[in-house]
């Protein structure tokens, strides 16, 4: 008896959402509530305000004008699911769900529905082999790769010899902080120094013993895979127990403005990965003047210029050059999910074209191929300055080593191929 | 007018007692089963079988399951959502083992493997009571959730650690996988449903049911009038872990296909089923499905309504449905505490005398 009116409601919904016109369609699977909404929000602010900007400076790409689907996901899978069943049939062009769970669920739906998945630097790793995941992107890097760029950092630091040196994994206990181990075993065997690893309970506000197991294990570096608010208790406690900061090295999901200004002065030295440089663009200045001050942002514009904010913003460049690329490739302005695949397939960076959109080095330079949609794998590593209260990049972009992850994104592949009878081929 | 029991002549026990004894409520119920069976399979899309249908059966499975053991034994569990994950990594063991066998097969025997894992944390209930067993419940849920986590041999050694259903077939129909049709997906959910729901009935109302009545009311006496508590509470147990199980099977390899055990069986789950319990009524098997329903469809329909057609942002609807589910509980735990199976008897009650009431 009650249901019938929300029924009603629901029906009513989707007829009015599914007029849709012609334009590029691209959902937002973001998440401003929960746990993880410091994260979530100046990465879906990024992401769309950069569209926002397009859509205000050119008219969209091509002439096309962006058509921005927002859908609260929580973080939680089965919103996910949800957001995703009811965004694809409004001709969907690309997904970017910033979830690793999320998107477990979505390779193999996108992949049945024919809709491309970007999942930068987070995700399945092994997706960047392009012959069995035909429809998922990960490039720039993934987690495979930043675990190795850690590491070469740290071999760097101690010219050349990591043999005896502990380094201490402390990671969010789920698919996502659990990718790394894998990597990290192979090459504590390949360069000798000792891994121990220390999950932490999602969502991760009680650390206290996880810290305390640290001190008393003393080991020389401590690597962090979190997200959301484990990365601003993770920070403390380390500050709490005076471990040396400049040896804590967070992922790429683990080195943001917020993470760090809860514990202020302490956390001075912090240092995390990073595959999108923070400085001054030109494009910032665009999208303020452009998309905030008239009134457009997706969110209150305090973001702008955040770690997340350039991440969500970046993100967005890579889908519109894919978008160009497909337009250029089929020579019509509004392509299709199928097009913007070949799309992203075809694209290529170069620091030309990052600095003519106003965005010089914001990443590594990379070319996708039909075999390879990993990108580069650089990451840079940066250090956040508590006094003036900005994340320093401290190296160039470093490589990864390419020997370990190859064969462990190759074997993985095949293990989801056999799994899935997949043969693998390009489309 | 429609409503009445005047005119409806039982001449034998059997039509005396059986489940709707009033001719209106017999023809609701297969015209309900008709088009659910009939009408629906030809209409479903992906969005209606992926984010409404298709969750609603298998959390009606869990709240049925659940219902039995709180509900009708009294014995209250917070261990739902690491009964689910036992039956969600037992049949992901089962199809990747044995992938031959249809997923019908695998599916009951996910139930069956969870009535003995639930049978086994059901012991405790022999000593303890109350909120001591609630927490002894949260123990299950906490060890479950870890144990999937720790032993890569559930997850059968994947790098991530999470389980992602391969394509399996009944009768040569994909039910699992990303091909799988939206018809199958919602008629092998609703096969179940049915068949859970009619043994859950027929359990309930039959020896069995009263001896876990009998212990929910009041163990001492119970067990002076001769009911066996160990059998009794044990049986609740197994039973409720047996439905549970099944819907967690469900939940991981037809509706999500992939699945982290501490993000899709944590703790939330096991307050969520019980809530659908609470709202839609303890002891009784519609109030299962009504509570299941209502929890599914709430959030959606505030999302329609908020994000899609009203054009709110986002966050504020989401932070919405947080406001008006707590309100919902603390509403019905004062005005209705028998929840909306109560309030659909009442509405019964008003019907047999309308239009002429006193």
């Amino acid at each position: 008896m009650k249901t019938s009116t929300f029924t009603a409601a629901a029906i009513a919904g989707l007829l009015a959402g599914s007029a849709a016109t012609a334009d590029l369609v691209i959902p937002d699977l973001s998440y401003r509530t929960g746990p993880y909404a410091a994260g979530g929000i100046p990465f879906s602010d990024g992401y769309q305000d950069y569209f926002n900007l397009l859509n205000a400076r050119d008219g969209g790409i091509g002439g096309e004008p962006v058509r921005i689907i927002e859908c609260e996901t929580g973080y939680n899978t089965e919103k996910g699911v949800e957001c995703y069943e009811s965004t694809k049939g409004e001709g969907a062009l690309v997904y970017q769900p910033l979830s690793t769970g999320i998107t477990y669920q979505l390779i193999p739906k996108a992949t049945a529905d024919g809709i491309p998945l970007h999942t930068m630097g987070y995700g399945r790793t092994s997706a960047a082999d392009g012959e069995v995941f035909n429809w998922v992107f990960n490039y720039p890097a993934n987690y495979w790769d930043a675990a190795s760029v850690a590491v070469n950092y740290l071999i760097d630091e101690n010219a050349g010899d990591l043999s005896g040196k502990t380094i201490a994994l402390v990671y969010h206990d789920s698919a996502y902080g659990a990718e790394p181990i894998r990597t990290l075993e192979e090459l504590s065997a390949k360069h000798g120094f000792d891994l121990s690893l220390f999950p932490v309970t999602p969502p991760g506000q009680e650390q206290k013993s996880t810290w305390l197991q640290i001190r008393r294990e003393r080991p020389d570096y401590v690597v962090m895979w979190g997200w959301g608010v484990m990365n601003q208790v993770a920070i403390q406690e380390a500050a709490n127990i005076s471990f040396p900061m400049e040896n804590f090295i967070g992922n790429w999901w683990a080195g943001a403005e917020h993470d760090v200004t809860p514990a202020g002065a302490a956390a001075d030295g912090y240092k995390s990965l990073n595959m999108n440089r923070v400085q001054d663009y030109p494009v910032l200045d665009e999208i303020q003047s452009l998309v905030v001050d008239a009134g457009n942002a997706a969110g209150d514009g305090n973001n702008l210029g955040k770690v997340l904010y350039v991440r969500g913003m970046y993100a967005a460049m890579l889908a519109a050059e894919a978008i160009a690329k497909a337009q250029e490739i089929h020579g019509v302005s509004d392509i299709t999910a199928a097009q913007m695949r070949e799309g992203m397939e075809a694209l290529e960076l170069t620091e030309a074209r990052m600095a003519e959109l106003g965005m010089a080095g914001i990443g590594p330079e990379f070319s996708v191929s039909c075999e390879d949609h990993g990108g580069s794998g650089g990451g840079l590593v940066q250090q956040w300055n508590a006094s003036e209260g900005v994340f320093v990049p401290l190296t160039d972009f470093i490589a990864p080593d390419d020997e370990v992850i190859t064969a462990l994104v190759a074997e993985d592949a095949a293990a989801f191929a056999a799994e899935n009878n997949i043969t693998p081929g390009c489309m | 007018m429609l409503y009445r029991e005047a005119g409806d002549f039982k001449t034998t026990y059997k039509a005396d007692s059986q489940t709707f004894p009033i001719a209106f409520d017999r023809w609701r119920y297969w015209a309900v089963l008709a088009v659910a069976w009939l009408v629906i399979p030809f209409f479903i899309n992906d969005y209606w079988a992926n984010a409404i249908l298709v969750p609603f059966l298998i959390y009606a499975i869990a709240a049925i399951g659940l219902n039995i053991l709180t509900g009708y034994c009294g014995q209250v569990s917070l261990g739902t959502g690491g009964f689910m994950a036992v039956g969600a990594y037992a049949v992901y063991k089962l199809m990747t083992v044995f992938p031959d066998v249809s997923m019908l097969v695998h599916i009951v025997l996910a139930g069956a493997i969870t009535a003995v894992v639930g049978a086994l944390f059901g012991l405790p209930s022999l000593r303890i009571k109350g909120f001591y067993l609630a927490v002894a419940t949260l123990a299950a849920q906490f060890f479950l959730v870890w144990l999937f986590n720790k032993v890569p041999w559930f997850y059968n050694y994947s790098a991530s650690g999470q389980i992602s259903a391969p394509e399996r077939f009944v009768f040569g129909q994909a039910v699992t996988g990303a091909n799988t049709a939206p018809a199958a997906q919602y008629l092998i959910c609703l096969l179940f449903v049915t068949i859970c729901a009619i043994l859950a009935r027929n359990l309930t109302r039959g020896t069995i049911g009263r001896s876990w009545m009998a212990i929910r009311d009041m163990d001492i006496a119970a067990e002076i009038i001769g009911v066996d508590p160990l059998k009794a509470k044990l049986t609740a147990f197994a039973v409720s872990s047996f439905f549970i199980g099944i819907s967690g099977a469900l939940f991981f390899a037809v509706y999500l296909g992939a699945v982290e055990v501490g993000e899709a069986f944590g703790i939330n789950k096991s307050f969520l089923v019980l809530f659908m319990c609470i709202i839609g009524g303890l002891g009784s098997i519609f109030g299962s499905f009504a509570g299941a329903a209502f929890l599914v469809l709430l959030p959606v329909a505030l999302k329609v309504l908020g994000a899609d057609v009203l054009g709110w942002p986002t966050q504020i609807v989401s932070h919405l449905q947080l406001v008006f589910v707590g309100g919902l509980i603390m509403f019905f735990l004062i005005k209705e505490p028998h929840g909306l199976a109560q309030l659909w008897r009442l509405t019964k009650e008003k019907l047999r005398l309308w239009p002429f009431p006193y």
